[in-house]
């Protein structure tokens, strides 16, 4: 109805259309040293995520200019041991509307703050289950996948090749460990079996010796079926393929995995969106970029239904049944209303092809299959979204 | 090759007899060209980069074809298959329509958010128009006047002024617009929405929203009933809605805006195109890379014909 009469009002005004709305964005980015890794192969990019955020200004500015609604983005960077709170309550002061680029730990902070109280903050760079789980708050979502949605993915894809015998190599990163229990919980959850583990110690620099110590690293694995990779900062993953005992494949962090985006999305419209990503960004779109992108469009997406810029009604609708996201990924996304994560399919690629998308068929939910994957409402420990 | 490939095909297709539903295969660089009467390809021609939206002159005698990575509309002699020449596009041409004027292409350009419009007489742009993000439907009203655009990613259908080749009006509609037909004598424009998995019907005089329809297919998710080409059976009895991932397509009443019936017909369905008296429909399915077609009268589909990869458009030609 609200609608119907909105269009009306625009037939008659025509071009300068709506109420005017605007709606600033801030992308808030603590910067936080990598640990060095064994390959300089793959630098991390300076402008990882907050390029995924330009993407969606853009595509929010361009439906903004026929409905009159104003989008702007201002980007903050907090260098290694600065005032992280600080910067955060500078940039509440200006919008409730922050898209937060920062580990979890400080990420929480930063939503307990007085001032944080009925932001609308988005997490698009931390996996961490517990920030969905145990560690919710009301004012945070999550356009970033979960390591619990990831492994889900993965684990569903095994299920249906039926290939249920695993072992598992994890680094000992607090990253690595996080999203090896990920593993090890959807293990249980789809009934596959996990052999064997082992953790990554070695010191030494794998390019020169990888094909001596890990045929013997993984000889005393035995038979499995694939070699699960638990190393997400990249450093060793890359070194096990082709040089385990067994002609086996390797998936997790490394072969086959399980992310939000990647370059080789190309079907469900994705094609156009990776041409003006590589335009814009002059790279290849990542999972952080792609969780930027979705937590700015979501507002957006807002923005041009509720004709609001108003945190509050911003909020209880993208948590709403009515809200849906064209996420270029085959099927509408939206958040789940009880722990603020965003829905979403998970594409299990290799560095040049879509293996799989998950849900996988024959995943069923009595909701939505995206509900197959990641922690579900019944088994949630977040109440902060009750209320 | 493409010499080659066009000679045989003038060879083969001297007397085009029977009538023709010509296919883009958007990952072949192809067309394939079905007869009606035997229901078989009866050629295969090669185009430009990742041809989807096609459609003939109003007098049948060029195509006009997006080659959407060729960065061009080419047009082709249907007789020969040679193409004649490229017309300026803009960049990323998806889809289009021709005007009933017969001269001026309105053509989507997905990757720039612009509509161009180019005369064919003259192979000159003549207009770009803003539009939203991944413009990707095209029609115009049967008197000509207004040219409507819908934007992928921002969700709206852009009317156009045909006069002054500028924007009245901006409605609406559910996520991912895909497709966009006058009906009624240019009383009612339907928009379909793959994501949001309507078609939005607008009152033109007001343009605004006067019904939606929606989808429900047994067995299906919703999520994967989205609904993308649709045309209309004779004298607009039916709605025929290609639903994309669900694999069907749909009977819709355009009197009370309620599906009648699901068809099941081969994978990711998108667009459609009848025959001369519009007793058949042919379906094309990207990812079973085939078309299905249905006999109209009974709603069965009656034949599956093997094209190239990833079929997009189609087109009739007597």
């Amino acid at each position: 109805m609200l609608r119907k009469l909105l269009t009306l009002a625009a037939a008659a005004f025509a071009l300068p259309a709506w109420a005017e709305v605007a709606l600033p964005v801030t992308y808030l980015k603590l910067e936080v040293p990598r640990p060095p890794v064994l390959s300089n192969l793959d630098p991390v990019p300076d402008d990882l995520g907050e390029a995924g955020a330009q993407l969606g200004l853009a595509d929010n500015q361009t439906t903004g200019k026929f409905l009159g609604h104003d989008y702007s983005l201002t980007v903050t960077r907090v260098p290694e041991g600065g005032d992280w709170l600080a910067a955060a309550r500078a940039a509440l002061a200006e919008s409730p509307f922050l898209i937060l680029d920062a580990p979890a730990q400080a990420q929480l902070e930063l939503a307990d703050l007085p001032e944080a109280e009925g932001a609308v903050l988005f997490n698009a760079t931390a996996a961490d289950a517990a920030l969905r789980d145990e560690s919710c708050r009301a004012n945070l979502l999550h356009s970033l996948p979960s390591e619990a949605m990831r492994a889900d993915a993965l684990m569903q894809f095994l299920v249906k090749r039926r290939w249920t015998d695993l072992v598992m190599i994890a680094g000992d990163h607090p990253g690595d460990k996080a999203f090896a229990e990920a593993m090890r919980r959807s293990i249980t959850k789809f009934g596959l079996t996990l052999k064997a583990e082992k953790t990554w110690v070695f010191d030494a620099d794998m390019r020169r010796n990888a094909s001596q110590e890990v045929p013997l690293f993984t000889q005393d694995f035995g038979d499995y079926d694939m070699l699960l990779v638990a190393d997400e900062l990249g450093d060793f993953g890359r070194y096990i393929a082709f040089n385990t005992w067994q002609a086996r494949p390797v998936a997790g962090s490394e072969g086959l995995k399980p992310v939000a985006w990647s370059w080789v999305v190309e079907q469900w419209g994705a094609a156009q969106m990776q041409n003006r990503f590589e335009e814009l960004a002059g790279r290849d779109m990542r999972s952080e970029d792609y969780a930027a992108w979705a937590a700015i469009r979501s507002l957006g997406e807002a923005v041009t239904r509720t004709q609001s810029a108003d945190a509050a009604t911003l909020r209880a609708y993208i948590l709403s049944d009515d809200f849906e996201l064209a996420g270029f990924k085959g099927r509408k996304m939206s958040f789940r209303n009880w722990n603020g994560q965003l829905r979403q399919p998970i594409p299990l690629v290799t560095p040049r092809a879509v293996v799989a998308k998950a849900p996988l068929e024959g995943f069923l939910h009595q909701r939505t299959e995206l509900d197959t994957l990641g922690i579900d409402q019944g088994e949630t420990k977040c109440t902060a979204f009750q209320e | 090759m493409k010499h080659a490939l066009a000679l045989a095909a003038t060879l083969c297709a001297a007397p085009a007899l029977a009538d023709e539903i010509w296919v883009s295969n958007e990952k072949d660089d192809t067309l394939s060209v079905i007869d009606i009467e035997t229901l078989e390809v009866v050629r295969t021609i090669e185009v430009g980069e990742r041809p989807r939206g096609i459609t003939f002159s109003k007098d049948y005698s060029v195509l006009y074809i997006c080659a959407s990575d060729s960065d061009a509309v080419q047009v082709m002699d249907p007789e020969t298959g040679e193409i004649l020449h490229d017309l300026p596009s803009g960049e990323d041409p998806e889809q289009f329509v021709l005007h009933p004027n017969n001269r001026h292409l309105y053509i989507a350009n997905e990757d720039d958010a612009i509509t161009t419009v180019v005369d064919t007489e003259t192979r000159e742009v003549i207009a770009q128009i803003d539009v939203g993000i991944e413009p990707e439907g095209m029609a115009v009203s049967p008197d000509g006047k207004i040219a409507i655009t819908t934007s992928e990613t921002t969700n709206m259908a852009h009317w156009i002024d045909t006069e002054t080749r500028e924007l009245f009006a901006n409605t609406l509609v559910d996520s991912r617009p895909r497709h966009a037909e006058f009906i009624k004598g240019g009383s009612e424009l339907w928009v379909s929405s793959e994501i949001g998995g309507t078609i939005t019907v607008f009152d033109v005089a007001t343009q605004a929203e006067k019904a939606k329809i929606n989808f429900d297919v047994k067995g299906v998710h919703p999520d994967r009933v989205q609904p993308v080409g649709f045309e209309f059976s004779a004298e607009e009895a039916t709605a025929f809605v290609a639903l994309g991932p669900s694999n069907h397509v749909a009977a819709v009443n355009p009197e009370t805006y309620e599906v009648e019936e699901y068809i099941l017909v081969g994978r990711r369905v998108w667009h459609m195109e009848f025959n001369a008296d519009r007793s058949l429909l042919f379906t094309t399915n990207g990812v079973s890379g085939d078309v299905t077609v249905i006999d109209v009268a009974s709603r069965e589909p009656v034949k599956t014909i093997k094209v190239g990869r990833f079929p997009w458009g189609a087109a009739f030609r007597p």
